[in-house]
């Protein structure tokens, strides 16, 4: 488990002071993956570094199983940092080594006999699935390839703790799944409390359990993933999924905007919800499916004649939250941009 | 300096079947002095090398002042010419080793010139080093010494066999130059025979011994940067036996 209390870190003094970290407060259980999204110069990068330990807070600490980290000696801190594993963005391999050579790197530096980190290595080329690869270079890996590579490598020394600094970011969208899917395996497997700070919506989607949104230096919005995606208000949840663009509603109806509240709405919904008003329902544009078990989704209607009220109380009866389209989106955009 | 003695001196040129024992043995000379000088230039240079771009900005031991005042000697000793540095230095030259002529002499001035030069190009190559590795090494737990060694000198080693190659070939033309205050070694018979005594076939000699000596450290240089960068060495196949290896990249 990883927790940051009131984490601050601040660069230049007096008129020249930035805040780049605000005050950071959060904890990510061991078997929990949990991102943290914002635009660039938000402070992600920072944040990295300072939970890995490569750059000191200003002020606040970093705790990993309950003990804090932010205050240790420079020798004592490069012990410390073998307990936070690192995967970096796909060019952190050494061009000059194998793959085996790359992950064996952390364990050469902690002086691991060579007979043991071979093992080791082997082991851990295995586990990511690269065990045919063990005396390739970087360039001959694709970028999938390379990226779990890093993982291994980050994985060497046995950390509780695993830091994933835009590690998909500049990945095809095929090497982008199977990274997250290994990662998750990893999770269930080693028990790993995962940090995952991305600025991609859709990795986010795929392979966090809750999520942060990080804004000039503060925590804006967090919650977990299902959570803020089944609340209408939820800027970071409307970000997460954000609508696509749909039909246009025939002239005489009105469109609504609904939205999946709930994990009890019905798949039969748009026809109940036909039924009840007694009036035409048409279906304009949908995404509907399930995070993590959960059904979560929305929906553009057209709905011909019915009571404004009578509507959304239908609606939340389905487990749905229904507003007028326009009003919607365009105010909860606002809030994400 | 009148053309009738210029005719003595072309009577007294050296006979052609001389010739080998004039010019090998001095460029065995040239050879043991720039290979002394290159062993202090990279025992020293790298090192240094490795320090003055640890201590600039963002460096592992970031110290400005160290860093500038370092700097500074650096590029004395790169900005006086040769000939200039080799005079300066005499009484420090006999300081070291007793005597100002000969190649003990000649190796003082040669390798401080060599160390000026080959700091820089360590530090350059060093800086061609991507940041995200030091920081991997960072996070995986390395201590300063095992990053320079590791992310640092491994990752940047072609680059800088491919510097030590350029340094190497100025050092060989320094030494002519080294030649010229009776150094010895094949600068010293291309000035006194070459060119003091207008023996043009000793001229010619040596300007051919010059020439295939440098391709010669280039070939060598080029080929030991293509051994040591796996994407030049493995571009087609996975096999890595060097004997395969090198076929292959000739033909890249």
């Amino acid at each position: 488990m990883i927790s940051l209390e009131q984490l601050t870190k601040v660069y230049g003094h007096g008129d020249q002071r930035t805040v780049v970290l605000d005050r950071l407060d959060f904890s990510v259980d061991a078997g929990e993956i949990f991102a943290v999204v914002g635009p660039s110069g938000a402070g992600k990068s920072t944040l990295a570094q300072c939970v890995n330990l490569l750059e000191r807070p200003t002020s606040g600490s970093v705790l990993v199983n309950g003990e804090s980290l932010s205050q240790l000696s420079e020798k004592a801190l490069r012990v410390a940092r073998r307990r936070i594993g690192t995967i970096f963005q796909s060019d952190g391999l050494y061009s000059r080594r194998t793959a085996a050579q790359n992950v064996a790197l952390p364990l050469q530096y902690l002086g691991v006999t060579a007979a043991e980190t071979r093992a080791r290595v082997a082991e851990l080329l295995d586990r990511v699935g690269l065990s045919n690869k063990a005396g390739h270079y970087p360039h001959q890996l694709s970028g999938g390839q390379r990226q779990r590579v890093g993982i291994a490598r980050a994985l060497a020394l046995r950390p509780s703790v695993l830091l994933s600094d835009e590690a998909t970011s500049g990945l095809d969208p095929d090497s982008t799944r199977s990274i997250v899917a290994l990662l998750k395996e990893l999770r269930d497997d080693l028990g790993l409390s995962i940090l995952f700070i991305t600025h991609e919506m859709d990795t986010v989607l795929q392979v966090a359990d809750s999520v942060a949104r990080l804004d000039h230096g503060r925590i804006v919005e967090s919650g977990r993933i299902v959570e803020l995606l089944r609340d209408p208000a939820s800027g970071l949840g409307r970000a997460l999924r954000p609508a696509r663009s749909h039909e246009s509603a025939p002239a005489d109806a009105t469109e609504w905007f609904v939205s999946y509240t709930s994990a009890a709405v019905p798949a039969d919904w748009l026809s109940r919800l036909a039924d009840q008003l007694g009036t035409t329902v048409s279906l304009l544009g949908a995404s509907i499916e399930t995070v993590d078990g959960a059904t979560v989704g929305h929906a553009s209607i057209g709905v011909t004649g019915a009571d404004r009220e009578h509507l959304i109380a239908v609606a939340r009866s389905l487990g749905l939250d229904a507003r007028p389209e326009q009003a919607a989106p365009a105010e909860i955009l606002e809030q994400v941009a | 300096m009148s053309i009738q003695s210029g005719s003595v001196h072309l009577n007294n040129n050296v006979p052609l079947a001389e010739i080998p024992a004039l010019v090998f043995p001095a460029l065995l000379d040239t050879l043991i002095m720039v290979g002394i000088v290159m062993l202090i230039v990279v025992l020293v240079g790298i090192p240094l090398g490795a320090l003055v771009h640890n201590l600039a900005p963002g460096g592992l031991f970031e110290n400005p002042a160290l860093h500038t005042t370092l700097s500074w000697i650096v590029s004395i000793g790169r900005s006086l010419p040769f000939l200039i540095l080799m005079a300066s230095i005499v009484p420090f030259t006999r300081f070291i080793t007793g005597t100002n002529i000969g190649i003990a002499a000649a190796v003082v001035p040669m390798a401080i010139a060599g160390i000026a030069f080959f700091t820089r190009i360590v530090e350059n190559s060093l800086r061609g080093v991507p940041p995200t590795l030091v920081r991997v090494a960072k996070a995986s737990g390395a201590s300063p010494l095992q990053i320079i060694r590791t992310a640092q000198l491994s990752e940047a080693l072609p680059s800088i066999i491919g510097g030590l190659t350029i340094n190497t070939i100025a050092m060989i033309e320094y030494s002519a130059i080294a030649g010229t205050i009776g150094a010895g070694g094949i600068g010293y018979v291309a000035v006194t025979y070459g060119y003091q005594r207008f023996d043009n076939t000793v001229m010619l000699a040596t300007i051919v011994i010059l020439v295939a000596t440098v391709a010669s450290v280039q070939l060598i240089g080029d080929r030991l940067v293509r051994l040591t960068t796996p994407h030049s060495r493995t571009q087609h196949s996975q096999a890595r036996a060097p004997r395969a290896a090198r076929r292959e990249t000739s033909l890249v």
